[in-house]
């Protein structure tokens, strides 16, 4: 076993880093209060070739692997979680394009993706397909020299502003889960339309939009991978979401942790700095140990996925720990900032409304836990 | 357009720490960086660049370790790194440098453009650039805040306390930048992961035909005779008491200080 990175990793973890707290950190507050995507983020991003990490340089990428892309995207999303979150999103465009693309489809949509020319999107959940992926309603019907889509998605993370979309619609409603069926749609395709923005409880500059099918025609060569086989596809694409989230939360709840600590150190009460109590000192000592192993859950799935190794159960356990201690860990930075913690001067109240998504999307924590248990009474 | 792009490799002051006692820096663990305004000068020449097309080559003139730099010149996209590295160019002034990097130069041959920075964080002579123009006999633009090509000659427009200049130059040409030009780029993982694998050319005082009387400290005028922290002599008096006595006293004070 060896936790040591690479020397190329180092390398790259120095780099990054110095962008991280340089340029994202400085914009975050920004960025967070603009209401609009942070496109000068991933335009600079996409010039230091971060947004197709773990896709080979024939196709765009860096030709990395994903543990460099998680360890990576901890870095952004420790700086600027709304950047952090349309980085993640990204690659669930990308990797089942990379995965499941014929030679044409990568090099007319992987290369730009991968290049960060231009920013992708997943479509999945639907109003009544969330925890129940199989049960979703978009239609797909083979119209002769193209396929007719029906139907609408919900939430979807970087619809508007991605101009390439994997979205997986149902070619046989009775079958469940056996009829869905993965399409590569592009923004101009006629007949899709871009719905309303959710506003939410946080993340007010991350797109999250409905998406609008009415008769749309989609080109029978973007169809990805095989009709009916579109539930390997969001299987896939999850696992990988699983290790997006997780490191997302990691470096939410980092952030977390380096402001409560810093905070700690220069609140005086009693004549002294707050960290020097006891109760506090716990506090941020239960927020290190758990940050600290949620990194290495994430990175052991990333790993594991990098070895072709089966990794659902560890991906799951690593998207549930972290997220969580990323909700615990926002809350004992608020609790230990006291009054100035719930107010907006401080970033850790905007921390502990982001964490909650963690908990949500990408399988809720009780998704993650059926699929723990599922591998263990198998 | 070939560009050659000179720069220097420099303690990071912004981590630099004074030692309480002996008033030196303390240089452990003090990282090494390229020259802020070096950083622009490559900056300014991968635009040229992508602008017109052409070859970037950076040298540098330093010990071993200065490799770093142009490793990281290559990895911000430049084409070409030289490292001049010789004993006999140890304890090099201005004088010695300019003319070292100007023959360093001459072995380049076939340059248009020759930028650096307006000046290094650690000496801030500023001396160097112009030095190495009067080496090679050819014109310097200094303080650049902005050039581009116009019809076969450079336009570029200098920073003045009060405003700027513009002026319009045939190449070949040197230009110092300040940082207003530019924003450095961050160097891309496909430019670092290259970086490592790039094979860097080393030349001595030989390979550059270098007279070794006119490099290092032998060919440096310029002697340091002590390097010192200046003493200040400010002492501050709190007024204490009611403030309509407290005003009353120091106007008392700036009156006797004629201010």
């Amino acid at each position: 076993m060896n936790f040591n990175l690479s020397e190329e990793q180092q390398m790259i973890m120095e780099m990054v880093k110095e962008y991280a707290d340089g340029v994202l950190k400085p914009r975050a507050r920004k960025v967070d209060e603009s209401g609009e995507m942070p496109w000068e983020n991933i335009r600079q991003m996409a010039e230091m070739d971060l947004m197709g990490i773990p896709i080979p340089e024939e196709y765009g990428g860096a030709g990395l692997d994903f543990t460099t892309w998680a360890m990576v995207g901890e870095e952004i999303s420790r700086a600027c979680t709304t950047t952090g979150a349309v980085f993640g999103a990204d690659m669930l465009c990308i990797y089942p394009i990379y995965f499941f693309g014929n030679e044409e489809q990568k090099k007319k949509y992987l290369v730009p993706l991968a290049k960060g020319e231009v920013v992708g999107a997943f479509g999945l959940t639907e109003p009544n397909a969330g925890s129940d992926a199989g049960n979703v309603r978009t239609r797909a019907v083979d119209a002769g020299d193209h396929y007719l889509l029906n139907g609408s998605k919900v939430f979807i993370t970087n619809a508007g502003e991605a101009d390439i979309y994997v979205i997986i619609a149902n070619m046989d409603i009775n079958k469940g889960a056996r009829g869905l069926t993965a399409f590569i749609v592009e923004k101009d395709t006629p007949g899709f339309e871009i719905g309303k923005n959710e506003k939410k409880m946080a993340y007010s500059s991350l797109p999250n939009r409905e998406l609008i099918f009415t008769d749309c025609k989609v080109p029978k060569e973007n169809l990805l991978g095989k009709e009916k086989r579109g539930f390997r596809v969001a299987l896939e694409t999850l696992g990988v979401g699983r290790i997006g989230m997780g490191i997302g939360a990691v470096g939410l709840a980092q952030a977390a942790l380096d402001e409560a600590l810093e905070y700690s150190k220069v609140r005086v009460q009693f004549g002294k700095p707050i960290s020097s109590f006891e109760l506090i000192q716990a506090m941020l000592a239960d927020m290190a140990t758990e940050v600290d192993a949620s990194r290495l859950l994430v990175l052991r799935a990333a790993f594991l996925k990098d070895q072709g190794i089966p990794y659902e159960k560890e991906a799951a356990m690593a998207k549930l720990f972290a997220s969580e201690t990323a909700m615990r860990a926002t809350t004992k930075a608020v609790q230990i900032h006291g009054g100035y913690g719930y107010t907006k001067e401080y970033t850790v109240e905007r921390l502990m409304r982001e964490a909650k998504l963690f908990e949500i999307v990408e399988g809720t924590s009780e998704i993650q836990r059926l699929v723990i248990a599922n591998h263990l009474l198998r | 357009m070939n560009i050659i792009v000179c720069i220097k490799q420099v303690p990071d002051t912004t981590d630099v720490k004074i030692h309480p006692e002996t008033n030196t820096l303390i240089r452990d663990g003090v990282k090494s960086i390229v020259n802020p305004f070096d950083a622009n000068a490559l900056e300014a020449a991968l635009q040229l660049k992508e602008a017109v097309g052409g070859k970037v080559t950076a040298i540098t003139m330093g010990p071993s370790q200065a490799i770093d730099i142009l490793r990281e010149a290559v990895a911000m996209g430049i084409d070409d790194a030289v490292l001049l590295s010789d004993r006999a160019f140890a304890g090099a002034d201005t004088l010695a440098t300019a003319y070292t990097l100007a023959m360093g130069i001459r072995k380049i041959g076939d340059y248009d453009l020759i930028i650096g920075g307006k000046q290094a964080i650690d000496g801030d002579t500023a001396q160097v650039g112009p030095g190495i123009a009067e080496q090679l006999g050819i014109p310097q633009v200094t303080y650049a805040k902005h050039m581009k090509m116009d019809d076969g000659m450079l336009l570029v427009e200098r920073m003045l306390e009060d405003g700027y200049e513009v002026i319009k130059t045939a190449l070949p040409v040197l230009v110092t930048v300040v940082k207003q030009i530019n924003e450095p780029r961050y160097p891309s993982l496909r430019g670092l992961l290259a970086a490592k694998k790039k094979e860097i050319t080393v030349w001595n005082a030989a390979d550059i035909g270098a007279d070794e009387k006119r490099t290092g400290l032998a060919g440096s005028p310029t002697r340091v005779v002590s390097i010192f922290t200046p003493q200040r002599n400010t002492k501050a008096v709190m007024l204490e008491g009611e403030p309509e006595k407290a005003v009353e006293t120091l106007a008392e004070v700036i009156t006797k200080l004629n201010i």
